[in-house]
């Protein structure tokens, strides 16, 4: 016995204790689907492109996004952002400036040239693609990743689609959607233009295709019929920004009344005023809330002094004027006439009062079924037709750039894996990361950063661009504003709170461990978790 | 923006780190190779708020002293849970006496690492509330009075948990305590007693007073860091919520001591030579009802009938806080939120 006195044990490490056994209920860390992701229209990866870029790592930030959507820098200006709408952030300050960033990634890829993925090994299959839309080339985009031979054709003498005859050019400017189209032809897209299919059925058989994606979009103003004298001005505005687009300019007159309410209207009522309107007047049945125009496009035709007639539809057209009755909403929203009746000067009225598709090329395609003008696909995207997938405006959705370029992804997967001959599962989704799964405290409170807008007096009267791109620091600044909802980003919590020190941290980019040796299932990492990428899950026996 | 540095809004400074961080701001916690002074396999419960606080603060303390120190323990939760003979969770030199004597203990160390020139060793003593503001009072304010050059730090959990919960001089008005029931007209700890030890050890005039949670593990750090930078007597009063005691759920620990902050009812301040020099403002204030009902010992003032009477004596307390000690930004809301007000308005 050398050990002194009173001492009869050795001195032991509580390591011994493994309170581990104590346990009912253990943490485990998740990564679950934030709320942006799933509000994405095409399907991006929104929060892992944030997090690449909130380290300035740009390029790796834009290979992740473009493993979804081959167009950040048109996206960045068109987009309506439906991410932005449902950001967790936006319950803590404001909302992520997510399509601002998206934007300066774009645009930094074109100033850097960095090019898109290389396609797959040639796969042997080839497809056809209608419409260079945004669907149709999104389409082309994917399945040339994927090893195909596609052909692309469209009846215009330019690709783009709506992107170029619809959407003006200071909301996109056009060296811009030519530089991103141009990466898709680069990926070794055949590019066939002024070329209208005329049956669909003929051409998939005459050129050899192994299946056919079909967007040819919505190109026809809707007719409403208005009672109208004779020497009333009366145009579509489908036409009308068409015609802008060619370099006709459109004879508005002084005073141009707009009927409709979407973004359509608001388009040409801005594109108006930049041809010399001196008033711009867009006259809607319902109120401003109703308007399904998007809140931001509307707010800045305000700015730039764009007139707004709520309530409002237009009774009889003369030269000159219009007679318009004012509306009042119903119980139900709906809105009713009042009998009220006034006049408007106004020396033309452009109609935006919805599109329809021009479907005569599937006349007589066996198995296509089209209901309320536009044409029915299954799940995957396949029309009656077995081989004849379709997306876009012509099929049932909402009308957006993003959808379309939604769907042009969706497609190419579903043909890729109608072509190898098996059906591709409906990808499993992660539970979404609401707002109550995190813990807020720990994001420091830090405003939107709003991208500049050109002066309204100024813009009014050119076509440059209207939004302006964010620089560096404030792209930067904006990216970390994200709060990774339902991700690990590694801010070192877990580790730090656990009473026991059961949290093992794996290094940089390898996340944490928990040392189930230890851990006791108090809980205190998952409740503190920022982002809520802890769960819970009892032990098992 | 140019030399404006981006910040991380993602966490600010509120979490443990961050990948961005430079390494030079990370904190003590977020360093895979921090001293871990209070190791795995202790038998502190699920969720111990005090076992937390004292890595916390101990950690921080042995990388500011780069590992020389000396930690003195009174009895209580800390050292029964730590060191059941003969095994034992610190990694750190570490002794234990009594309940009653840490202080005492504490200087007696210091004044040997004097008188072996070992100044350089630097000690800290240790011990719950009751150790510290009842049974151990007269050493503490001794040592205090001296000025030894020791930090001392209490670790708040608001009654004697060890011994099965009974009311401390640092348990507050109202809670439920072994000994504190809630039978009577004045259910729970009775109002106007107790002691509030921070000021009291301000009124010693020493060098430094501090006052910290679990919630903010930056602001612990930073306290027991400059705690170390003054030399003669310190003191930092920790709060650290016990589940078992306060009967919120282990998951909640620090949530609690955070709610227990943004109500005011635990003013985090510091004071050098017993003057307060700042506090940590209120970020998102609450009501005390918040913070009160997250806790069963609590659960008296809303059931079987809601106590608003008593609710409103525990908020006019938050209140004087916040007054006292300037917790809210001058631009912030009233001391007393909206919801708070359950009291009839009347219109004149
Ligand atoms: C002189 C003496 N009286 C009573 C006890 C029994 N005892 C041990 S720990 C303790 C309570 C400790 O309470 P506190 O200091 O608040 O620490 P906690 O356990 O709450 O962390 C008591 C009463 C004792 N050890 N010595
Ligand atoms: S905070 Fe980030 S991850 Fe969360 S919804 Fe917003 S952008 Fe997406
Ligand atoms: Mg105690």
């Amino acid at each position: 016995m050398d050990k002194p006195f009173a001492i009869t044990l050795d001195v032991g490490s509580s390591l011994a204790n493994q309170t581990g056994s104590w346990r009912v209920e253990r943490p485990m860390y998740v990564d679950l689907l934030p709320p942006c992701n799933q509000a994405c229209p095409a399907g991006e990866n929104i929060q892992k492109w944030l997090y690449d870029a909130e380290d300035g790592s740009y390029e790796k930030a834009w290979r992740t996004l473009v493993e979804e959507n081959p167009f950040p820098a048109i996206m960045g200006r068109v987009c309506y952002h439906p991410c932005q709408s449902v950001c967790n952030r936006g319950k803590v300050d404001e909302a992520v400036g997510i399509n601002s960033v998206e934007r300066f990634l774009g645009d930094m890829a074109l100033e850097q040239g960095w090019s898109l993925p290389v396609p797959a090994p040639d796969s042997g299959k080839r497809v056809l693609v209608v419409g260079a839309g945004p669907s149709g080339l999104s389409a082309a985009y994917h399945l040339r990743r994927l090893g195909h031979a596609v052909t692309l054709r469209d009846a215009a003498p330019l690709p783009g689609g709506m992107m170029r005859f619809g959407i003006p050019k200071y909301r996109l400017p056009r060296t811009v959607l030519d530089a991103e189209i141009k990466r898709v032809a680069e990926m070794g897209v055949t590019f066939e233009l002024e070329h209208r299919t005329e049956h669909a059925l003929d051409e998939m058989t005459a050129g050899g295709f192994d299946a056919v994606f079909l967007a040819v979009g919505a190109q026809i103003g809707k007719r409403a019929y208005v009672p109208a004298g004779e020497a009333a001005r009366i145009l579509d505005a489908v036409s009308v920004l068409h015609d802008v687009e060619d370099g006709e300019l459109p004879l508005l007159g002084r005073r141009v009344a707009i009927y409709g309410g979407g973004n359509t209207a608001v388009d040409v009522a801005r594109t108006a005023k930049r041809l010399g309107a001196e008033e711009a007047v867009i006259v809607y049945r319902r109120t401003r809330e109703r308007m399904p125009a998007n809140d931001s496009e509307v707010e800045e035709a305000l700015e730039e002094g764009v007139l707004m007639k709520w309530l409002s539809t237009v009774k009889h057209a003369d030269a000159g004027k219009l007679m318009i009755e004012k509306m009042a909403l119903d119980a139900s929203g709906f809105p009713q006439p009042t009998g009220e009746f006034e006049e408007l000067e106004a020396d033309s009225l452009v109609l935006a009062l919805g599109q329809e598709s021009d479907l005569s090329l599937l006349e007589d395609v066996p198995g296509l079924e089209v209901s309320d003008g536009v044409v029915k696909v299954d799940e995957h995207m396949m029309t009656g037709y077995p081989g004849i997938f379709a997306g876009g405006d012509m099929v049932p959705a909402e009308r957006t750039v993003t959808v379309g370029v939604g769907h042009g992804k969706k497609a190419a997967r579903n043909i890729d894996a109608w072509l190898r001959g098996g059906e591709r599962p409906e990808p499993s989704k992660h539970p979404v990361a609401e707002f109550d799964k995190l813990n807020p405290w720990y994001y420091a409170d830090a405003p939107h950063a709003v991208r500049p807008r050109l002066e309204a007096a100024r813009r009014a009267s050119t076509f440059d661009e209207v939004v302006q791109g964010l620089d560096a620091s404030t792209a930067l600044y904006e990216a970390r504003r994200c709060m990774s909802c339902g991700n690990c980003f590694e801010c070192d919590n877990c580790f730090g709170v656990c009473p026991d020190n059961a949290v093992i941290k794996l290094g940089p980019g390898n996340r944490f461990k928990i040392d189930l040796d230890y851990c006791k299932g108090c809980g205190i990492c998952a409740s503190e978790c920022p982002c809520g990428a802890i769960v819970m899950v009892p032990e098992e026996g | 923006m140019g030399a404006v540095p981006v910040k991380f809004y993602q966490v600010g400074s509120f979490a443990v780190g961050n990948r961005l961080l430079d390494p030079d701001l990370a904190s003590v916690q977020s360093d895979p190779e921090r001293a871990n002074s209070l190791t795995s396999g202790h038998r502190a419960c699920q969720g111990c708020g005090e076992a937390l606080g004292a890595r916390y603060a101990l950690d921080a303390i042995m990388r500011a002293t780069k590992g020389q120190m000396i930690a003195v323990n009174a009895t209580g939760c800390l050292e029964v849970f730590s060191t059941p003979y003969p095994e034992t969770s610190w990694r750190l030199p570490w002794l234990h006496s009594l309940f009653g004597n840490a202080p005492a203990v504490a200087t007696g160390v210091a004044a040997a690492m004097h008188a072996k020139g070992r100044d350089d060793i630097r000690v800290v003593g240790q011990g719950g509330d009751g150790g510290t503001v009842d049974i151990g009072f007269a050493c503490l304010s001794g040592m205090f009075e001296r000025n030894d050059d020791v930090l001392y730090i209490c670790y708040d959990n608001q009654a004697y948990m060890n011994t099965g919960v009974q009311r401390s001089g640092a348990t507050p008005p109202a809670a439920r305590t072994a000994t504190t029931q809630t039978v009577g007209p004045e259910p729970g700890n009775v109002f106007g007693q107790g002691k509030d030890v921070p000021r009291i050890a301000m009124a010693h005039e020493i060098p430094y007073v501090a006052t910290a949670t679990v919630a903010d593990l930056r602001d612990l750090e930073a306290k027991a860091t400059r705690a170390m930078e003054f030399r003669g007597a310190r003191y930092l009063h920790v709060l650290v919520p016990c589940p078992l005691g306060w009967g919120s759920a282990s998951c909640d620990t620090i949530k609690v001591a955070r709610l227990a902050t943004q109500s005011g009812l635990f003013p985090v301040f510091e004071a050098v030579n017993g003057e307060v020099t700042s506090s940590t403002k209120i970020r998102h204030q609450v009501p005390v009802e918040e913070y009160l009902k997250l806790q069963s010992r609590y659960a008296h003032l809303f059931r079987p009938t809601r106590r608003d009477d008593v609710i409103k004596k525990l908020q006019a307390m938050a209140d004087r806080n916040i007054e006292r000690y300037g917790l809210l930004e001058p631009e912030l809301a009233p001391a007393v939120p909206a919801a708070m007000s359950n009291e009839p308005v009347e219109v004149a």
